[in-house]
């Protein structure tokens, strides 16, 4: 037995917020698609995080069932999404956002 | 044989079906049949339920029989129902008689026409409506009649629309009778607002239990409109112009529409709503200042007409101001008798112009004719008898209706010395310009162009057995009225008396008769006036008639040259007559540019730049809006994205703001 030290749900929560927080700014700043992708998913399981912390400390299953539907999106999107940018990769030579701006008037 | 009185429009009705879906495949000769046929049925029709209707007493002389229920709506209802009294039945036959006889004169005149099959189907229609409009129990149905006939007097008017002037005179015909249908149905919702009903026993029945059912300005108001609407179809000023110009249609059109029926249609409304009038003197007053001043107005502009059927139209809206001071004077029933003896030498007058016409390959200048008196006997014969009925001259119909207006015109509590002068004026008028379109037609020496005098030739039995027929109507037509100053009976006036009040035994007389038109018969027409006055009266209007045509003679039978010397003594007032005292012109500039003036300011001001203006300003604004905006749309999906977390940056401090401070 060993002894897990309790760890305030405050710090979770706190590092989901830095790692939601990094997640944004690389997916504002970055230029290449596939690190912003990264990004998003790092925003998605800061999101994780939060769910289920919040799910522990409150003693209720819903936050953990909440979770694994978010891992199950995440996947599908990762899934369309790089196919999407093979897709582009393949038309346009490149995958630099600032070039991709096609999806206006 | 009364309940049978929807038969008398039916025939005219079937008539009109047929010709309309199968004339162009059948002869000529059947559509002539169909079309004659139909008429003289209905024209049989009206004569049995005539001497039916002679036959019972007096005060059972009113009958309605109803059809159908047309409209049921609401408290409103109005009937498909005819009304068979002695004024009805009157006008019916005038209408149903005249109209037989000038069908079978068209068979002849319009015998060449492409047109034939069409023609017979409008003339069929027209009688159709005309009967509905005379024998209608209410309002709405004698309008539906009274539109009717209106559109058929277009069609007719334009029957040869390829001619641009017919087309026009159709189209003018048309716009100046909405004016007056305007006022007119105007006054059929004033009715309809007092009263609830437009049948005309429930109106005329409560006015006379009650005589203060109405305001006395609401009845002048809606006589006054009634009036404006009588106007327009019977060519009174202000709205006669359309009636001169209505002589472009085939000539028995102009005799049957434009002088025997339809136009007298505004005389049979006025007399049918007697009740009305009687208790607007205002509206009298007008009434028969306003005949008064068409009769003698119009009668001179007939002086200086060359055309033969525009002397005859000036002189129909002379007879027909007659009429309408007739009845603006009260005198109901001399009004409706001068109108059957108008339209039995009115329309034979028509018909002798089209037979002369006829003979002359369709001229109609007066100046290129002269001396037919020998090569077309018929013609000359009738329309010289149909002349002499309508200057007045003693013995013939025209005598006695006319005299009975004039003496009603000075006698009666309504008329006045004025009117009987002015109208006595008129006659002597009448008497000059129809004997000066006599002369110019059938005497003289021949102006006829050479090419065409070659084929004068009398017109076919056909066209000349209606016009003998219509020149013994003329004739004797007067003698149903011969007053009882020269021992007759007034069997007309008796006759009316039912509807028109006035009866010359008030005993007899129908039960519904009210105090009123009692005081009518005491005070109006049979009213204490001496027989030595009204003899004094009728010889000054034979003489007045008799100096009309002596003139008429001096001028264009003994010294032809002095009509030109006397138009070039007065020229300024020869050109004014000439060129009708110039009311088209003035009415061109009045009405006609300041509407187009109205229009072209309405489409250029309100439409194009109001209307257009909104709906293209607010496209504008938003394209202008949207190409602004459409600048936010980068294409960037990180634009995007950052936005979104703008977005929910703000949502998140609105929550955090609201939970701290509340």
């Amino acid at each position: 037995m060993w002894v897990v030290p309790t760890i305030p749900p405050a710090l979770y929560l706190m590092l989901s917020g830095i790692l939601f927080t990094i997640g944004v700014i690389g997916a504002l700043t970055r230029r290449n698609a596939i690190v912003v992708f990264m990004c998003i998913e790092l925003m998605l399981n800061a999101v994780n995080l939060t769910f289920v912390t919040l799910s522990h400390f409150l003693q209720s299953m819903d936050g953990v069932l909440f979770a694994f539907f978010v891992i199950a999106v995440a996947a599908a999107e990762a899934a369309v999404g790089l196919a999407i940018f093979v897709m582009i990769y393949r038309s346009r030579e490149t995958i630099n956002l600032d070039e991709i701006n096609i999806l206006k008037w | 044989m009364l309940d049978y009185v929807w038969l008398i429009p039916l025939f005219p009705a079937i008539g009109f079906v047929i010709n309309g879906f199968f004339g162009r495949r059948y002869s000529k000769k059947v559509v002539g049949w169909v079309a004659c046929s139909a008429l003289g049925l209905s024209f049989l029709t009206s004569i049995l339920i005539f001497f039916d209707l002679i036959g019972r007493p007096p005060s059972e002389r009113v009958f309605e029989k109803v059809i159908f229920d047309w409209v049921v709506s609401g408290s409103f209802q109005s009937v498909i129902g005819y009304q068979v009294d002695p004024l009805s039945i009157l006008m019916a036959l005038v209408v149903s008689g005249v109209s037989f006889f000038i069908h079978i004169y068209s068979v002849g005149y319009m015998h060449d026409d492409p047109g034939y099959p069409r023609y017979f189907t409008y003339l069929n229609l027209f009688v159709f409506m005309m009967l509905n409009l005379v024998l209608a129990n209410n309002f709405l149905l004698m309008f539906v009649g009274w539109e009717g006939v209106g559109l058929c007097s277009y069609l007719l008017i334009g029957f040869w629309f390829e001619k641009d002037s017919a087309a026009n005179a159709g189209k003018k015909a048309f716009v100046v009778n909405r004016v007056g249908d305007f006022g007119f149905i105007l006054g059929i919702f004033l009715l309809f607002i007092n009263f609830g009903t437009l049948d005309f026993t429930d109106i005329f029945g409560s006015l006379q239990k009650n005589p203060h059912l109405l305001e006395s300005g609401t009845v002048t108001a809606i006589t006054i409109l009634l009036f404006v609407g009588a106007c327009g179809k019977s060519a009174q000023i202000p709205l006669y112009v359309w009636l001169p110009d209505a002589m472009e249609g085939p000539t028995p059109v102009s005799s049957l529409i434009h002088a025997a029926t339809m136009v007298t249609a505004g005389v049979y409304m006025i007399a049918r709503c007697n009740v009305l009038y009687s208790m607007a003197p205002i509206s009298m007053m007008i009434v028969a200042i306003v005949g008064c001043a068409t009769a003698i107005y119009t009668a001179s502009i007939g002086f200086c007409q060359n055309d033969i059927k525009k002397v005859l139209a000036y002189s129909t809206i002379s007879q027909l101001g007659y009429m309408f001071l007739g009845v603006g004077v009260g005198a109901f029933s001399a009004g409706i008798f001068h109108l059957m003896t108008h339209a039995f030498f009115k329309g034979l007058l028509f018909l002798g112009a089209g037979s002369v016409m006829h003979a002359l390959s369709g001229e109609l200048d007066m100046r290129k004719m002269g001396a037919l008196r020998k090569k077309i006997p018929i013609t000359f014969w009738t329309f010289f008898i149909a002349t002499l009925a309508i200057a007045g001259v003693p013995g013939l119909s025209g005598f006695f209706s006319k005299d009975e207006i004039l003496w009603q015109a000075f006698s009666s509590s309504h008329g006045h010395f004025f009117l009987w002068l002015v109208a006595a004026v008129a006659a002597g008028m009448t008497a000059f310009y129809m004997f000066r379109a006599l002369f110019m037609t059938f005497f003289g020496e021949s102006r006829v162009d050479e090419h065409v005098a070659h084929h004068i030739h009398e017109s076919p039995k056909i066209m000349t057995v209606p016009l003998m027929i219509l020149a013994v109507l003329s004739v004797i037509g007067g003698y149903v009225g011969v007053p009882h100053l020269l021992g007759g009976a007034n069997h007309v006036h008796e006759f009316l008396a039912p509807v028109l009040g006035g009866g010359a035994e008030p005993a007899k007389a129908h039960a519904g008769i009210s105090l009123l038109s009692q005081a009518w018969a005491s005070s109006g027409e049979s009213g204490g006036h001496s027989a030595t006055l009204e003899l004094l009266m009728m010889v000054v209007s034979v003489i007045i008639a008799l100096i009309g045509i002596g003139i008429a003679y001096l001028f264009y039978v003994k010294n032809p040259a002095l009509p030109k010397l006397l138009a070039e003594k007065k020229r300024g007032l020869y050109q004014l007559v000439l060129n009708k005292y110039y009311i088209d012109e003035l009415y061109e500039i009045l009405f006609i540019n300041s509407l187009k003036n109205l229009g072209t300011g309405l489409w250029r001001g309100f439409d194009e730049f109001v209307i257009d203006g909104t709906v293209n300003g607010i496209a504008c604004l938003f394209g202008w809006l949207s190409s602004v905006m459409r600048r936010m749309q980068t294409g960037l999906v990180q634009n995007y994205a950052f936005s979104m977390i703008i977005g929910g940056v703000i949502l998140v401090v609105y929550y955090i703001v609201r939970a701290i401070f509340y």
